[in-house]
């Protein structure tokens, strides 16, 4: 029996370099949980059937020498991530019998170091929502507590890793889709820089957003990945060049956070609002200063995102046309195979979002909309820029609530929205963000925080991530 | 909300209609919000630039029939589509 429980990427990498036990050994155990366990979490939609086919292949580097940190190392990925030969649906109807026809960079770049590919996991559809509710595969439960939502639009992911059925997994983020359900997880969630790693193979939803975020049991997992994924990629003209990726802080001792409390003043539940504050005290006797911050444009963040990202997923969703690939319907003509293929391959939250982006892109809403959004966005970046020429980090919780019941927020597409309330600014900006476990609550919930940081220094939110684990 | 689907390319049933109307109203109550932001510069959004590169073949390893696999319709290996005009 291996201990999968307090199993990390290190540990596990210690053991199958050291024969104790083989990649193939690791891998049976993970499928004897995920038998186990997934039919209860519908957190992973396809588990593949060639896993221990790709451990042994493993195992052969592990033989010859060119073993490294991640070989070995059972992996889940998001169901928006392509990976040739294998169905890739977005957790939408409209991609039920997609097959992948290339694999995403990420893939290529995990499949080249030897790490095992276990399955594709549940999602919002289209990565739409905040709670994996949306999906047209069910929903996925919280492997903490089965009566509540694990978060999305990465749920699938973050409770395969939270429930012992992988030892590590991606997400992707246009707007918390990663930290928001590691919150609600007790996992770490990294938010890259955009254009760190490449999304290159990722099923788009807002371009100017979307981001590969890995999730990890511990700091130190999700710096691992990240480390190997991120690089620049040609093939993504969003990816940036390695010349360009300076961090500006070169500072020894990053010790100053700031903290916009005017940001969540209202609106947070009591007791993520206590445990903020516990967790800033824990810095303070760390030696951090902690200094008030005013941030008046980011107040703004989720009403420009609920615009910008419509109408990038207005855009990017008119690619399925019941056409070249995915659902297609039939209709008298062409019009008509249109309107019937997206009005029965969108899910209900898809079609809402993607009407609401032709509305604020329509000639006279444009200006008062679309483009006051990429102007509020400017501003925002500026003002978080220039924020961190006074502090090293940006501190806020995470989600303003815990992991909240099934079925809950639904019908009010607003109170799921405002669930990323906290997420927005660090995507709206471009910098990296760090959500982690802060705590658990009266009813065993976790709690979580989240760290920004410049452009280019996730290496200072693993360093503050790292010490902060053991406060 | 009928001019919207027409534009969009989705179908909605009456029932759906009702329903985004108010869940419409509800979000653009949120998002109206930025109207208030007072932005004085009309500056032009210059961080965000094109990025090109230069229009030469290179060889790409894809599977046609991978691809061709996807269609909904196909005829001699080309997509098959209702009549356009």
């Amino acid at each position: 029996m291996i201990d999968l429980k307090n199993l990390t990427i290190e540990k596990a990498q210690e053991s199958l370099s050291s024969g104790k036990f083989s990649c193939r050994e690791l891998a049976e155990e993970y499928l004897k949980v995920i038998e186990e366990k997934n039919p209860e979490l519908n957190a992973y939609l396809e588990v593949y059937d060639d896993v221990l086919l790709q451990a042994d292949e493993a195992q052969k580097k592990f033989q010859d020498g060119t073993a490294t940190a991640l070989t070995g190392i059972p992996f889940a990925i998001k169901d928006n991530i392509l990976f040739q030969g294998h169905i890739v649906s977005a957790g939408s109807k409209m991609l039920e019998n997609y097959t992948a026809s290339y694999s995403a960079t990420v893939v290529k770049d995990l499949k080249a170091v030897g790490a095992i590919l276990l399955g594709r996991t549940n999602m919002d559809e289209f990565a739409m929502g905040s709670s994996t509710q949306t999906s047209a595969y069910g929903v996925t439960k919280n492997p903490l507590d089965l009566s509540r939502v694990p978060g999305g639009s990465s749920g699938g992911s973050a409770a395969v890793l939270a429930g012992g059925l992988a030892l590590a997994a991606l997400g992707t983020e246009t707007c918390g889709s990663v930290r928001e359900p590691a919150a609600f997880c007790g996992l770490v969630g990294l938010k890259p820089t955009y254009g760190a790693i490449s999304r290159q193979g990722i099923i788009a939803m807002g371009n100017s957003l979307d981001q590969v975020a890995p999730f990890g049991k511990c700091v130190r997992d999700a710096e691992i990945i990240f480390n190997l994924l991120a690089r620049h990629d040609r093939e993504d003209s969003t990816s940036v060049p390695e010349n360009l990726r300076n961090p500006k802080s070169k500072k020894q001792k990053s010790k100053k956070i700031g903290v916009p409390w005017h940001l969540f003043k209202e609106g947070v539940e009591t007791g993520v609002q206590e445990n903020f504050k516990q967790s800033l005290e824990k810095l303070k006797k760390a030696g951090y200063e902690i200094v008030d911050l005013e941030l008046p444009y980011s107040k703004y963040s989720l009403a420009a995102y609920y615009i910008i990202m419509p109408a990038e997923v207005s855009t990017n969703l008119s690619r399925f046309d019941g056409m070249r690939y995915g659902y297609s319907a039939t209709g008298k003509n062409l019009l008509e195979v249109y309107m019937k293929s997206r009005g029965q391959g969108f899910g209900r939250e898809a079609r809402r979002r993607i009407l609401l982006g032709t509305y604020v892109l329509s000639h006279g809403y444009y200006d008062a909309f679309y483009k006051k959004a990429l102007l509020v966005r400017e501003k925002i970046k500026e003002e978080i820029v220039l924020a961190f020429e006074k502090v090293d980090y940006i501190l806020t919780p995470t989600v303003p609530v815990t992991a909240f019941k099934l079925g809950e927020k639904l019908d009010d597409p607003v109170a799921m929205y405002l669930c990323d309330i906290f997420s927005a600014p660090a995507n709206l900006s471009g910098v990296p963000s760090l959500a982690m476990p802060s705590g658990m609550s009266k009813e065993g919930l976790p709690f979580s925080i989240q760290f920004m940081a410049p452009h280019f220094c996730e290496h200072l939110l693993f360093e503050v991530g790292k010490k902060f684990e053991t406060m | 909300m009928e001019k919207l689907a027409e534009l969009a390319r989705i179908e909605l049933s009456e029932e759906e209609k009702k329903g985004l109307l108010s869940d419409m109203d509800s979000i653009l109550g949120y998002i109206k919000q930025i109207e208030e932001v007072k932005i004085n510069e009309e500056k032009t959004l210059d961080s965000i630039i094109n990025v090109w590169r230069e229009d030469k073949i290179e060889p790409r390893e894809f599977s046609r029939e991978l691809i061709v696999g996807q269609f909904s319709d196909t005829q001699d290996g080309f997509l098959k589509v209702k009549k356009i005009l």
